[in-house]
């Protein structure tokens, strides 16, 4: 069983059950920001929205919802946790990713379709693409330009966490594809273990050719593989 | 946390403003509108916040103290922020 977690302020949570039970087939349920037993669910999705508001700074209050340290102990078991969009921030906030969602460069909200390439395939919620392989998703965020400094950014290159960057229709990474000012076109992160994988694009809002592309299932299909759920 | 009645208040003034070198398009946004204005001897603009934090204390230092420590784990995110705390006796 998935559990797509409800913080007050999420709006992503809809589509993420959606996409999961709906267009892949798989279990999943929305788990409250106030549970605290979570032992039925194999993997977590953070979906997006605007959790407490973004009071503060996006995610920075949701790290203390309840359900928040029960999931904190599960990745820290190497459970698979997905963060999408705000739920990446909440993930870097909550200091199980490193880095921070910085307000885009342009100062608008970007709401559009981009690519984005495949650079780490061995993550829970990555197995099932091929290395370099582009995806089209959609993007819906004011807060997506990805920020850490570059000791920090050196060391995830090295460690293999840099899970997917910006990229032309062809896969080429450019400044022109890298429209939110993402330091060195980054657009998806894991943690060092790679059970914890944060993107800012949607998977879940591109999971059937009817909404305009389904590039976003193989996120979601990869986990249900490592959980050996058929689909 | 507690209330101390007997312990003097502090008002703690906790300003938090991008560290140097971090991306402030907010900043370069106001930077810009401020030249618009005509103000043409001006390089930078950096924007933050400034929080007001009310403290009971025994002193001045113990209220520093907590002051900072919440700026660290909370108020300002050590990633891409710094602060600096001010304290003086609360009179609101």
């Amino acid at each position: 069983m998935i559990g797509v977690v409800t913080f007050p302020g999420s709006n992503g949570d809809h589509d993420a059950l959606y996409a999961i039970t709906h267009d892949i087939g798989a279990p999943a349920e929305y788990v409250d920001y106030r549970e605290t037993d979570v032992a039925k669910y194999s993997a977590f999705v953070l979906p997006g929205g605007f959790s407490y508001g973004d009071a503060l700074r996006c995610g920075a209050i949701a790290r203390f919802a309840p359900v928040m340290g029960p999931i904190a102990e599960f990745a820290g078991r190497g459970g698979p946790v997905l963060g999408i969009c705000n739920g990446f921030q909440v993930l870097t906030e909550a200091h199980l990713l490193p880095g921070v969602l910085l307000r885009n460069a342009t100062l608008q909200f970007h709401c559009f379709r981009t690519h984005i390439r495949i650079e780490q395939t061995d993550t829970l919620w990555t197995s099932g693409l091929s290395d370099g392989e582009v995806l089209h998703l959609p993007v819906a965020h004011g807060e997506g330009a990805y920020f850490a400094d570059d000791a920090t950014l050196d060391r995830m290159e090295a460690n293999g966490q840099i899970v997917a960057r910006y990229c032309e229709a062809d896969g080429t990474v450019s400044e022109q594809a890298n429209r939110n000012g993402s330091a060195r076109s980054i657009a998806a992160v894991a943690n060092e273990a790679r059970n914890v994988v944060g993107l800012m694009p949607h998977p879940e809002r591109a999971t059937d050719a009817l909404v305009g592309g389904a590039d976003g299932r193989k996120i979601m299909t990869s986990v249900l593989n490592f959980l050996n759920v058929p689909v | 946390m507690t209330m101390n009645p007997g312990q003097p208040r502090w008002r703690a003034s906790v300003t938090v403003l991008p560290k140097t070198g971090v991306n402030d398009p907010e900043g370069e946004a106001i930077l810009g509108g401020l030249r618009q204005l005509g103000y043409s001897s001006l390089s930078r603009v950096r924007a933050g916040r400034l929080f007001h934090v009310f403290i009971e204390a025994p002193d001045e230092a113990a209220a520093l103290d907590q002051a900072n420590r919440m700026a660290d784990q909370l108020l300002a995110n050590p990633v891409i922020e710094q602060f600096s705390v001010a304290i003086e006796p609360a009179t609101e």
